[in-house]
């Protein structure tokens, strides 16, 4: 199905399972522990793999003794770059997933030792002996700032962009604001650790992984190997958190690959959890420079928003200056991007890459414009809304709602009772504090394909290669093929995760829900022309509901013209050029009110909300759950996450789940979702969008926001921990 | 980890005996630590004596009227008791504002003592730390230290002691009772059981090879207003950027120590005469010869207003 046309009324409308909050379908298996995670996966004579990362950040190896580790009880192989035969970089792999001799960062895997249990391979890890010769590698963004480079286009687009003079506009603003802003590096830690099995049969393998795209993985494993990519079957059905760690091939599946080949037997490897955060991927530290200008009437004349991030040669910038090409009018307007060259592990994807860290900094900008200004700064905000994208004023949003986001929130949260003067609201010993941000997060179309058959029984079975990362995919997915056949949930069973069925769009950007559930649409639309054919009625009169369909007096039961064969269908979703006439975002407000010790600056959020405006929503109760989650992050964010480099030895310290901290549940407060009731008929059949980052965008800004709000402190510098300005809290006795 | 041998001990003397008979046997209880650092292969004990089982688990009365804690008494059982809570509030709060409510089901008032810092070059076998490996250089020095001590440093090592219910048992002037092979016993006050890191960081305490400790005992309650102030950067589960045990008296007078500062709880009675003169003048007196890093200098200023407001708490409290 080409959808090439903005959407016009069609078998989701009927919203009778659509959009509604119905639970989880694979709630039960969850929460009674049964569904099977890829290292749980039941695999007979399955032999155990520990992983050996490089104990340095750059350099090579000169050597490297195995006899100790060999002799250990119960090893059966170890495999090392030399040992391992040829292999290739994947595509979407920046750094090698085995090296040595050379070494490109800290816990780079250098050695996978295969034995019959876990703890014998990691009792055998600890007797291999590695000799090293340290290289010069560069670890400090801000001193490697001066020599970054102008990066290719990329996922984020061009560099550079300009619209008008902004030097001058900005020069000449009665009203500027030129501030400096810092993001830390930031790791997943999702629950479930990078995991795989791998068995071999002759030339062909199976594995059991944890990925949230399963064909770039299996192309990818496949392109490593240097094996056909149909010999390789990849299944990932369930995902115990990804957030876009587990976007792409990491060392866990082939590792796995060749400890199985090397061992013969089939082979478990998860990553350890202290060698994850410096082994995988992580969001790159940003530091970035915003500019803004302003008429004294508060309309903004000048933006200009400047970012650099590092990354290992060959690496990509993230890409913090998105937002601000869209968020918010300006008649002159430049944006940059820069690159800097770090031996830090592999910067990439975490929740919402770019516009996570952009909106952390832009969003304060816009606070600390409008206290400038001496206006509200949800006012500021309001007035500086466009409805057009910015940089090209003849190219329309699809759907934008931030002023009604804002508005309602404001309504909603009390903003009216806020003390626009910082500090000046005390409790005891609180300071309290309101603060606000926009949301913003753009809505990405990705092809998306998924089969389907309907058999005697009624039944409808759905299989697409589209991944669960717990955001409820399995739901939204059977809800959708339910309303588009007229049979009721129960009666759909959907399948996941599989390099055999159609490829989907994968799980990442936002793009997973509404993408992957169009693909099923698309399929479940070609399903009821061939069963309308087969009734021998016409499609367009053909009326499926009740596990029926209906033309006319002709009524007869999907399970009847299913027959014993069966009837199936498969399409996919593929989108024309609706997303370059119509910018496609999602938007939202978020609010939170904070307490802040006068005497000790510890901060507690009290109160958190967000108003979203994301096209039509699937399901209200899995919504919500990503959103809050979003939330979460974003209080993470604002309030202690953060890697620390050690930038002598080059490597993030702080790697393990009690030193990178994230929220526990005594941090997190009340928290409210409100969605605004949009369709967006531009952005696909189903009229829905990405909304599990929009949660997170703007959320840490608003936090950083209410601190200022009550402390009359103003943190520019990720995580806004105590350290940062004890020394600029009021007195507090 | 490495293979080590078991055994369970059928009484405290004996576990002593069977520890001294193994080097490189160590005691076993709650394992929360222990055990995790067995796995990175930072500890590397042969031989485990299981303590778990010599009825060591009893909260009784002394004949001075203050409390014997068994040493296997675990942690939410201290802080839960209607004795601890009543008289010794400062040691409850400290109980609760430590860990997770699993690991404090599991931690035992003896290993608590002897937990090890969380300092993450000790944790990180490739990386120098003369804790772990005598002589080998300290990595946090000059790398990533802001959580690290800024009293009682020395150039081996700035590792802090992690423990909050040390610091509780240091402002109630607690003793630690220890067993030895020989069956001889003796009792070590708080103050003494802790060491600074000097040039043997490794070496942590005062207990010798074999000594085991089998409770601590509280003085007779003082009253006042005892409270705990842990300062972290989440609610829970994370470890005390500082934190403030006090007893405050109804006349101003009172105890003070901190965590998060040093190698081991720290306490100098003579700060403690300042307390009548505020939270400025006590924290001069805690804080002299501090030498902070540039990441870790804020603990000074945080000393200085997490007292402020442990003061002003048991002010409102007194009122």
């Amino acid at each position: 199905m080409k959808f090439d046309t903005p959407a016009t009324t069609n078998p989701i409308d009927q919203l009778k399972v659509v959009g509604q909050p119905v639970d989880r379908v694979d709630g039960p298996l969850k929460t009674t522990g049964t569904a099977p995670y890829a290292y749980e996966h039941p695999v007979p004579d399955a032999a155990y793999g520990h992983v050996i990362g490089a104990a340095i950040a750059k350099g090579r190896i000169t050597s490297m003794d195995l006899a100790q580790a060999r002799a250990a009880p119960g090893v059966l192989a170890i495999v090392t770059a030399d040992n391992a035969g040829k292999l290739e970089k994947g595509e979407h792999n920046t750094a090698t997933l085995l090296g040595g001799p050379e070494i490109q960062h800290y816990h780079q895997a250098i050695a996978l030792v295969v034995a019959e249990t876990f703890e014998q391979a990691r009792a055998a890890a600890h007797l291999v002996h590695v000799e090293y010769e340290r290289g010069r590698g560069a670890f400090d963004l801000a001193a490697e700032k001066g020599s970054s480079i102008k990066p290719k286009p990329g996922i984020g687009g061009e560099a550079d962009t300009a619209v008008g003079d902004f030097a001058s506009a900005f020069a000449e603003a009665p009203v500027q604001l030129d501030a400096t802003y810092t993001t830390p590096d930031q790791t997943h830690v999702m629950m479930e650790p990078h995991a795989s099995i791998a068995k071999w049969d002759g030339d062909r393998l199976t594995v059991w992984t944890s990925n949230q795209m399963v064909a770039w993985g299996t192309k990818d494993l496949a392109k490593t190997l240097g094996i056909p990519k149909e010999n390789v079957h990849l299944m990932s059905p369930y995902i115990g958190g990804g957030f876009g760690g587990k976007l792409f091939l990491r060392a866990d599946v082939l590792l796995a690959a060749l400890g199985a080949r090397a061992a013969k037997r089939p082979v478990k490897v998860a990553l350890q959890r202290a060698l994850m955060i410096n082994n995988t991927t992580h969001r790159p530290a940003t530091i970035q420079r915003i500019r803004l200008g302003a008429a004294k009437d508060g309309r903004l004349t000048a933006i200009g928003h400047e970012s650099w991030s590092g990354d290992l040669p060959g690496g990509e910038p993230e890409t913090a200056v998105s937002q601000t090409r869209l968020l918010y009018a300006g008649a002159n307007r430049m944006t940059s991007m820069r690159l800097a060259v770090l031996d830090l592990p592999e910067g990439n994807a975490l929740r919402a890459p770019g516009e996570a860290p952009g909106m952390m900094a832009l969003e304060i900008a816009m606070d600390e414009m409008a206290e400038k200004l001496g206006m509200d700064p949800v006012e500021f905000r309001l007035l500086n809304d466009t409805q057009v994208d910015p940089e090209h004023p003849k190219r329309p949003f699809s759907q934008r709602h931030l002023v009604e986001c804002l508005r309602k929130g404001a309504d909603h949260f009390g903003w009216a009772k806020r003390t626009a003067r910082p500090g000046r609201s005390r409790k005891g010993r609180w300071l309290t504090g309101l603060g606000v941000a926009a949301a913003f997060c753009n809505n990405l179309l990705m092809k998306s394909a998924a089969r389907v058959r309907l058999d005697h029984r009624g039944i409808l079975t759905v299989e697409t290669d589209m991944t669960d990362i717990g955001t409820g995919s399995y739901t939204v997915i059977a809800q959708t093929a339910a309303e588009t056949m007229g049979l009721p949930l129960d009666k759909v069973v959907v399948r996941l995760g599989d390099s055999r069925f159609p490829v989907s769009c994968g799980s990442g950007g936002q793009w997973g829900g509404n993408n992957s559930s169009s693909g099923v649409y698309a399929a479940c639309i070609k399903l009821r022309q061939a069963i309308a054919k087969k009734a021998g009625i016409d499609e367009d009169d053909a009326v499926f509901s009740d596990g029926h369909v209906t033309a006319g007096s002709k009524r007869m039961t999907l399970a009847e013209l299913a027959g014993e064969s069966g009837l199936a269908a498969e399409d996919q979703i593929e989108y024309g050029d609706l997303a370059e006439r119509y910018q496609q975002s999602t938007f939202g407000a978020h609010f939170v009110e904070v307490a802040v010790d006068a005497f000790t600056g510890e901060t507690h959020v009290r109160r958190m909300l967000a108003v979203c405006a994301a096209g039509r929503i699937l399901n209200p109760k899995t919504a919500r759950s990503q959103v809050i989650g979003a939330m979460t992050m974003g209080v993470g964010a604002a309030l202690m996450e953060g890697l620390h480099v050690d930038k002598r030895r080059g490597f993030f310290v702080n790697h393990d789940l009690a030193s990178y901290e994230v929220p526990v549940h005594a941090d997190i407060p009340h928290q409210e979702v409100i969605f605004l009731d949009e369709t967006d008929p531009v952005s696909s059949p189903l009229k829905a969008k990405g909304v599990g980052e929009l949660g997170i965008c703007g959320a840490a800004a608003a936090v950083a926001n209410a601190i200022y709000n009550a402390s009359g402190v103003r943190v520019r510098d990720y995580p806004v921990t105590l350290d940062k300005f004890i020394d600029r809290l009021p007195e507090a006795a | 980890m490495k293979a080590f041998t078991y055994e369970r001990a059928a009484s405290p003397a004996e576990a002593a005996a069977a520890a001294t008979r193994r080097p490189g046997a160590k005691f076993v209880a709650g394992g929360t630590n222990l055990l995790d650092l067995m796995k990175l292969e930072i500890e590397t004990p042969v031989h485990l004596i299981d303590v778990n089982g010599l009825g060591l688990d009893k909260i009784e009365p002394t004949a001075e009227g203050g409390l014997r804690i068994g040493a296997l008494v675990r942690n939410t059982d201290l802080a839960a008791d209607e004795r601890v809570r009543r008289d010794y509030g400062v040691l409850s709060r400290a109980l609760m504002a430590g860990a997770s409510g699993q690991l404090r089901n599991m931690a035992t008032t003896g290993g608590n003592l002897l937990q090890r810092t969380r300092c993450p070059y000790f944790y990180d076998t490739n990386q120098p730390c003369n804790k772990r490996v005598p002589g080998s250089g300290c990595g946090a020095i000059d790398g990533f230290n802001r959580q690290h001590a800024i009293l009682g440093v020395s150039e081996a090592c700035i590792a802090t002691h992690p423990s909050d219910m040390a610091v509780a048992l240091r402002v109630l002037d607690a003793t630690v009772e220890t067993i030895r092979a020989d069956g001889e016993r003796r009792t070590i006050p708080i103050a003494d059981f802790h060491r600074l890191p000097g040039d043997t960081p490794h070496i942590e305490t005062v207990l010798r090879p074999g000594e085991l400790i089998t409770a601590v005992t509280l003085p007779p309650p003082v009253g006042g207003t005892q409270l705990y102030h842990k300062v972290r950067d989440r609610s829970s589960y994370a470890f005390a950027l500082v934190s403030v045990a006090a007893i405050v008296q109804s006349d101003g007078s009172g105890r003070v120590a901190l965590g998060g500062v040093a190698h081991k709880p720290w306490r100098v009675e003579a700060a403690e005469a300042e307390l009548p003169h505020g939270a400025a003048a006590v924290a001069k007196k805690l804080l002299e010869g501090a030498k902070p890093t540039q990441e870790n200098a804020f603990k000074l200023k945080l000393v200085e207003r997490t007292l402020a407001a442990v003061l002003a708490e048991a002010k409102g409290a007194r009122l």
